[in-house]
């Protein structure tokens, strides 16, 4: 291909996929709100628009006619820079996020014209690049940089602490994430035309039924990186960076406006992008979980625009779930005090994701099925024979 | 104190301990609210009618075309926000006093009732209204013609001072 015709392509592709993110986090909110509400036994915002699906956009056209205020004593071009960093980084990772597998045959609009397909396209920007989960990580570790920016340059202690709990959050937890991702790269099989650590590559190794997704072989490294994807994206129990009852707003309590808007954007930009993560590593990212020879026989073989529907709608199905799952998980669990949180990151995360990257190993190299599974089965049997209470302790109420 | 004994970690059992299986049961919980009965009443449209021992706007009462008021000045006095003004008139009727001018203040008022309490002539009631807004601070200031209702609309408020007063 020409480079000309390369970069229409994506520059067509960033625009659609721009917009699809700005819609997502809009929905987003939506589901935010309802479910809080639900969950809360309320009833949620209902009044703008039919179900008030219309109360995202009613909020960023308060948000546009807001003051925007900057403190006297802030850093006025770093606090400006934080919150354009931290979206631009939540919107550049979506670059190599796969919406289905590839469009070989040509696409035929409504019986109007037809758009020949010469080699595959997939759907996304740049989804078979080869490092693409490299990419993921070293994005998502930027982004602390705009919150710990936004904190530091307001000049206010709050929003200082918040930055730099941030900061500490994302050390304790990067490791034990990244060994989590490494268990995903041993158990990734070589599939032919993609390099292991390219995303396309992880999801098409899920093939098949639903039981051969990676959350089923790996079980450990799967709680391991929901937990801390929800550390990643300051999402509760983790909040403590925007811990309203103690920090005011955390980092983001000295921005107003559409400032904040763009935090809030980002955020929730994150956290789909959090769940499209997950998907990806651990949930069969675009596959639709059932076996190939059944979709052909409805006619979804590789390469129709059919099954790229199908694999796009399983997607899109898989992240409003894990969405639904943040905020559910939000309403349920309390936020960690700080201590705890570092007791969790190095003291129970970092050694287990070790462990579980050794019996990986070990499973994938010497092609023992079911190791991880054993292991961890004989552990907790172990642990729990060993475990000095039983119970039987009793709350001693001071008379 | 030794708090080192007998601590919340020590009480837990294996399974509490690995935190997994209770955050999954808290999961169900809140999983569990979302499909109970909601508490949000959607205000406008239905509207909730308070009993008589609610405390809204005051009013005066008004009882078979004329005001109970003698304009003894006590509610003005006895309010704690200043918020009643009360102007004295003589008539020809009965009670030979009423008030020129009665005005209350309803960005002052703190719906504490006193004005009722103090009231000798049971003239000042509160009432159920709840929804009171103004656009300006002049229209704020409730006159006579605002201030009366009927006696039939307060039954409620005077049936339970009644009983309990």
């Amino acid at each position: 291909m020409e480079l000309s015709s390369i970069l229409i392509e994506a520059g067509i592709k960033i625009a659609v996929i721009v917009n699809v993110i700005l819609v997502m986090a809009s929905v987003e909110v939506y589901i935010e709100r309802k479910v809080s509400a639900w969950i809360q036994n309320r009833v949620g915002p209902n009044r703008v628009g039919p179900f008030g699906m219309l109360q995202p956009i009613a909020d960023v056209v308060k948000l546009f006619m807001k003051e925007d205020l900057v403190p006297i004593a802030a850093n006025k071009p770093f606090h400006r820079l934080a919150p354009f960093l931290t979206l631009v980084i939540a919107i550049a990772v979506y670059a190599v996020i796969p919406y289905s597998s590839y469009i070989s045959e040509d696409i035929n609009v409504l019986g109007l014209f037809i758009i020949p397909i010469d080699e595959p396209i997939y759907l996304g920007i740049a989804p078979n690049i080869n490092i693409g989960l490299l990419f993921i990580l070293a994005m998502t570790s930027v982004s602390v940089y705009g919150i710990t920016l936004a904190g530091w340059s307001s000049n206010s202690k709050y929003s200082l602490f918040g930055g730099l709990r941030s900061a500490a959050q994302m050390i304790s937890y990067e490791l034990a994430m990244g060994l989590s991702v490494i268990a995903v790269v041993i158990m990734t099989g070589e599939v032919e035309g993609f390099s292991r650590l390219s995303i396309n590559g992880i999801i098409m190794d899920q093939g098949g039924w639903f039981y051969n997704w990676n959350f089923a072989l790996a079980p450990v490294a799967c709680i391991i990186f929901i937990i801390t994807a929800f550390a990643e994206t300051n999402r509760t129990p983790f909040d403590l960076p925007e811990a309203e009852p103690e920090l005011v707003g955390g980092f983001n309590t000295e921005y107003s406006g559409m400032k904040f808007g763009m935090f809030f954007l980002a955020e929730y930009a994150a956290m789909a992008l959090a769940s499209a993560f997950i998907i990806i590593l651990f949930f069969g990212g675009w596959q639709t979980g059932i076996a190939q020879s059944i979709l052909d026989s409805i006619g979804a073989s590789q390469g129709t625009l059919f099954l790229a529907f199908l694999q796009l709608l399983a997607f899109m199905s898989k992240l409003m779930f894990f969405i639904f799952f943040f905020v559910w998980v939000r309403w349920s669990v309390p936020r960690f005090r700080y201590d705890q949180l570092m007791y969790l990151g190095w003291k129970t995360m970092l050694p287990l994701s070790i462990v579980n990257v050794m019996v990986m190993s070990f499973e994938y190299f010497y092609e023992i099925t079911g190791l991880t599974w054993g292991v961890l089965i004989i552990t907790l049997i172990i642990m729990q024979m060993n475990y000095k209470n039983k119970g039987n302790k009793k709350r001693v109420v001071a008379s | 104190m030794n708090n080192k004994k007998n601590t919340e970690a020590e009480r837990l059992t294996f399974w509490e301990s690995i935190y997994l299986p209770e955050v999954v049961k808290g999961l169900g919980i809140t999983l569990k609210q979302i499909f109970q009965p909601k508490f949000t009443r959607s205000y406008p449209e239905e509207r909730w009618d308070p009993t008589g021992s609610y405390r809204g706007r005051p009013v005066l009462v008004e009882e078979n075309g004329s005001e109970r008021c003698v304009a003894c000045g006590l509610c003005s006095r006895v309010c704690p926000a200043l918020a009643i003004e009360v102007q004295p008139g003589e008539t020809p009727r009965e009670k030979e006093r009423y008030p020129e001018l009665f005005e209350i203040n309803m960005l002052r008022c703190i719906y504490c009732g006193f004005c009722e309490e103090v009231c000798p002539e049971e003239a000042i009631v509160m009432s159920k209204d709840y929804d009171i807004v103004f656009t300006s601070q002049e229209s704020a200031i409730l006159g006579k013609d605002q201030l009366l209702v009927d006696i039939e609309k307060l039954r409620d408020r005077l049936e339970f001072l009644h009983k309990y007063r």
